[in-house]
């Protein structure tokens, strides 16, 4: 045999045996939660058996000698003769670890370097010693582990033909290792482990080695398997790359084929067209299935990881997976193994408590950990949750203070939503011991700038005391996208369809009482809601239009990233395309507003738009606006369907509204002989200064019969009930007729009922209550007193 | 760099530039650089983009940045009228297309007839060029390729203010 097919079966070996690593972490870790299960422990022993005999004919005798002793182990544990240990569990990952550092050696340098093994093997060997009390029957019969040592160079068939009759499991695999035939050692690895009938390539770790067959290492079996894998072919990552870039290229070619042909009168041309258009889009989807690989993938690594880490911090941790099947673009998926990794380890580090602390809490001693996958909305969603501590916005703020992130005075403005959020700052971190997995503060930032890369989103939701969810949404592949062009001042730009929502198209005539300004930030009411708008052309850096109004029609489209919602106005809206990323050159790439560039069917080139980019753009608008209310319209659209706190008031005689909490600084019993007229307003003396106060029921529609009322019960009355709403230095006194209670719960806003200074309605307590758009309702209160602002 | 190979005696280091006209200057740039000749295309205009930054142009489905070499050497744009030559140069890792007025030949100048930029020509002339050849009647000004690189790094801050300043 020459040294180019040597060469060829090293390379081979390495990476199969790789993968077979993979796969033994996850069986081990398996194992342990199920000692007894004959699959596992079959599949294992068959895995390092195949190792074992594939490395002995390569000539690697160390590698050989370590996956020998682990063999032995193994092979008592599997006929019963011992049972799992923690210490034996330890000892064979070790060796799953041995082999892989042995592996790397001999990719780097074609040897397998002098690493020390001998104490692993003799552990390896101490461990074949049955346990003292519990197998003393066994104990008498198996002496055969005894003569195992140092048998480092003597040939493997002695004792895989010691072990042969024992059971029939190891038949089929025992007399290889002794002749082994590089036909045989070849295909035996996916026999071996593979009970998908899918290529290696695709699917090459099962989700439930529980699914295994039921007896192992039937010959029947086997042969079943390696037909299945002579049906499929191994194929380089960089040649399956460069095809999908050729693909692209040709969706692109294709297009502007299409487009010209558009042009031309020609039947015959158009149908060869179609056909061809027809045929490149089956590729491109062929191409990109090739690319797909199950999320299950990524996982595979972490069971071991949660093993050892859980380990490590004393914790105990059950790891839950579903949706391993949800398949993603291999790029994406190697994108995003680290941010998942990351978040992994925080949740055991950071998240779940001590089981002592958990017991104390009411919590199961046991903490979960899990992960899910699933579409949604052509993205896919990989989400990490566990039942731990919960983030705490207090201590999250408190830190950011002490880390200077961010000033009192922000803080005090911030939502829960938003302080929660400064854990993907740079520089956050709040382990209070740095510890060598995660708390040196680099992390959070990290993982989100690596799956904003990728034009992927993290959010985040926490219960304090119940545990935090980490959803991270990511497209389903890079290479091709559809996108919308916009047409801004004669030339088109794409934006990616993934952040688009809807698009909202307005006639000047009926639509320009929507589009409002606060402070020259432009908002739009989509649906009884602010929707922060920015200008396109603005945006870009054009002046304005001469004339300064719109033309008959304005086109919003309505974007979001990064959990915000943003509306873009833009000039024209054409259709969607299918574009290919491609990159800016390094003298444009600077402009963060361009995430790339793509070539249209006629030709011409159209800038990306990146979305987090115009969304951070608008937020500096949002900030300069000076009122800031675009935010927090925002804000409170967001926040719709998640936990919130309402104080719940009767206005008239039987309305109800409520008035989120946050928006309240104080709740007051002001009695009326405190109310005083100053001007047209009524005021009241409040903490030295004077408040202005504004009957609810005079500033809400529907209520102006009510309001009357309102009145005369109030005279009646000590005292009227008012709540203080707080804008920096000014304040404003909302009376109501009286306040009913403070809920706390999740409330489904809607739209119904929405008007000026009601978001929508919910159900609370049984009663339809109408919820108070505070911020809107302090504008329609300035214009009736006439002098709050 | 092979322009300062012509620092030793020998004809050995002598180097071909393809030449091409800015204005009253002739520009050199090595010939392996220069990927081709194109004429005027069509281009996408990139806002925000630095000045120089012509917009992008689509070379057989490879996007190309073009890049006005007049504003560079402080000169005037070309008159509208008047289509420039897409000069398409190779960079380290890109590809990118200078506008030039015309295209010239190529020249073997001798090295001997090298000598640095004088100190009284005009900075900007001094950013992208170090050298030049006395040729019988005119002179070449060698462009420092790593100069195209260099100047979009420091564009890199002065767009990252322009859109900070466009933000506030």
């Amino acid at each position: 045999m020459n040294d180019d097919a040597m060469n060829e079966i090293v390379q081979e070996f390495l990476v199969e045996t790789g993968e077979n690593l993979d796969q033994l972490d996850q069986d081990l870790v398996a194992l342990e939660s199920d000692p007894h299960s004959r699959e596992l422990l079959g599949s294992i022993f068959r895995t390092i058996h195949t190792v074992k005999g594939t490395t002995g004919f390569l000539g690697f005798g160390r590698l050989e000698s370590l996956s020998h002793a682990a063999e032995s182990l193994l092979s008592e544990l599997r006929d019963g003769r011992l049972e799992l240990t923690r210490a034996r569990t330890d000892a064979l990952l070790e060796v799953v670890d041995e082999i892989r550092a042995l592996l790397e050696a001999i990719e780097q340098t074609g040897e397998e370097g002098d690493r020390d093994l001998t104490g692993l093997v003799a552990t390896l060997e101490r461990l074949q010693q049955p346990d003292a009390p519990a197998t003393s029957v066994e104990t008498a019969e198996i002496p055969a582990p005894a003569p195992a040592p140092e048998d480092v160079d003597s040939p493997p068939a002695a004792v895989p033909a010691a072990e042969a009759p024992a059971p029939p499991a190891t038949e089929p695999g025992a007399p290889k290792p002794g002749v082994p035939a590089p036909a045989r050692a070849e295909p035996a690895p996916p026999a071996a482990h593979g009970p998908a009938p899918k290529p290696a390539r695709t699917s090459p770790t099962s989700p439930t080695p529980a699914s295994e067959a039921a007896e192992p290492g039937e010959v029947a079996h086997a042969d079943s398997h390696r037909s299945a894998g002579e049906s499929s072919v191994r194929v380089d990552v960089d040649l399956l790359d460069s095809m999908m870039a050729q693909v692209g290229e040709l969706v692109l070619a294709r297009n502007q084929v299409s487009a010209h042909v558009d042009l031309l009168d020609n039947q015959a041309l158009h149908q060869t067209v179609q056909r061809l258009s027809m045929i490149v889009s089956e590729l491109q989807e062929g191409v990109m299935k090739t690319r797909m690989q199950p999320v299950e993938q990524l996982w595979s690594k972490l069971p071991r990881v949660i093993r050892d880490l859980a380990a490590q911090f004393a914790k105990s941790v059950a790891l839950e997976m579903e949706g391993g099947e949800t398949e993603l673009d291999r790029s994406l998926l190697e994108a995003v193994k680290d941010p998942l990794t990351h978040l992994v380890r925080n949740a055991i580090d950071h998240a779940i408590e001590l089981p002592a602390d958990r017991v104390a809490a009411g919590k199961p001693e046991t903490g979960t950990l899990a992960l899910r996958a699933y579409h949604e909305g052509g993205q896919v969603v990989l989400e990490v949750t566990d039942d731990g501590a919960g983030i705490d916005p207090e201590r999250i703020g408190a830190k950011a203070l002490e880390r200077d992130l961010v000033t009192a005075a922000q803080l005090e403005s911030m939502s829960e939503r938003e302080i929660v959020d400064l854990i993907f700052r740079p520089g956050f971190s709040t382990a209070s011991v740095v510890t060598n997995v995660s708390g040196r503060g680099v992390g959070m930032d990290v993982v989100r700038t690596n799956v904003e890369r990728i034009g992927g989103t993290v959010d985040l939701t926490s219960t304090p005391g119940m545990g935090t969810t980490f959803r991270i949404k990511i497209p389903l592949t890079l290479a091709i996208i559809p996108a919308l062009l916009v047409g801004c001042r004669e030339q088109r730009y794409a934006i990616p369809q993934a952040n688009l929502l809807e698009m909202v198209q307005l006639r000047t005539s009926d639509g320009h009482s929507d589009i409002e300004q606060i402070g020259g930030a432009l908002v739009y009411r989509l649906r009884g809601k602010l929707l922060p708008l920015v200008r396109l052309d603005e945006t870009l850096g054009y002046t304005p239009l001469a004339g300064g109004e719109e033309t008959e029609a304005v086109s919003i489209v309505v974007l979001q990233a990064d959990g915000l919602l943003l509306g873009v106005v833009v000039d024209d809206v054409f259709g969607t395309e299918e574009i290919v990323v491609k990159p800016l050159g390094q003298h444009v790439k600077q402009v963060p507003l361009f995430a790339g560039a793509t070539i249209l069917g006629d030709g011409s080139v159209a800038l990306i738009l990146d979305v987090i980019g115009l969304a951070s753009t608008a937020k500096v608008e949002e900030v300069t606006a000076g009122l800031g209310l675009v935010g927090d319209g925002a804000d409170e659209t967001a926040r719709v369907g998640e936990r919130s706190t309402f104080v719940l008031l009767r206005v008239g005689r039987e309305r109800r509204i409520a008035v989120p909490l946050k928006a309240v600084s104080r709740l007051e019993e002001a009695p009326l002989d405190a109310v005083e007229q100053a001007g047209t307003g009524r005021v009241m003396q409040y903490r030295g200064d004077l408040l202005p106060l504004v009957a609810l029921a005079s500033i809400l529609p529907g209520l102006d019969g009510d309001a009357d009322d309102a009145g005369e019960e109030g005279e009646e009355a000590r005292s009227v009930p008012v709540v203080v709403y707080s804008d920096g230095e000014r304040h404003l006194g909302l009376v109501a007729s009286e306040i009913l209670d403070i809920v706390d719960g999740i409330f489904e806003v809607r739209s119904v009922g929405a008007s000026p200074g009601i978001l929508g309605s919910t159900v609370v307590h049984g009663h339809v209550t109408d919820v108070l758009d505070v911020r809107a309702a302090y504008k329609l209160s300035t214009k009736e007193t006439g002098r709050v602002a | 760099m092979s322009h300062d190979a012509p620092d030793g005696s020998g004809g050995e280091g002598a180097v071909q530039y393809c030449t091409f006209k800015v204005d009253h200057l002739l520009i050199g740039i090595e010939v392996w650089r220069v990927q081709e000749v194109i004429r005027h295309q069509p281009m996408t205009y990139v806002p925000l983009a630095p000045r120089e930054v012509r917009g992008l142009i689509n070379l057989r489905g490879q996007i190309v940045t073009a890049i006005d070499v007049r504003l560079w050497l402080g000169l005037d744009r070309l008159d509208a009228a008047t289509p420039s030559m897409n000069a398409v140069i190779r960079l380290a890792d890109e590809v990118v297309s200078l506008l030039v007025d015309e295209a010239g030949e190529v020249v073997e100048p001798s090295p001997e007839t090298y000598e640095p930029v004088p100190s009284t020509t005009p900075r900007q002339i001094r950013n992208l060029c170090s050298g030049t050849y006395k040729l019988e009647d005119s002179l070449l000004l060698v462009l420092e390729t790593e100069s195209v690189s260099r100047i979009a790094l420091e564009h890199g801050g002065a767009s990252g203010l322009a859109g900070a300043r466009r933000a506030s």
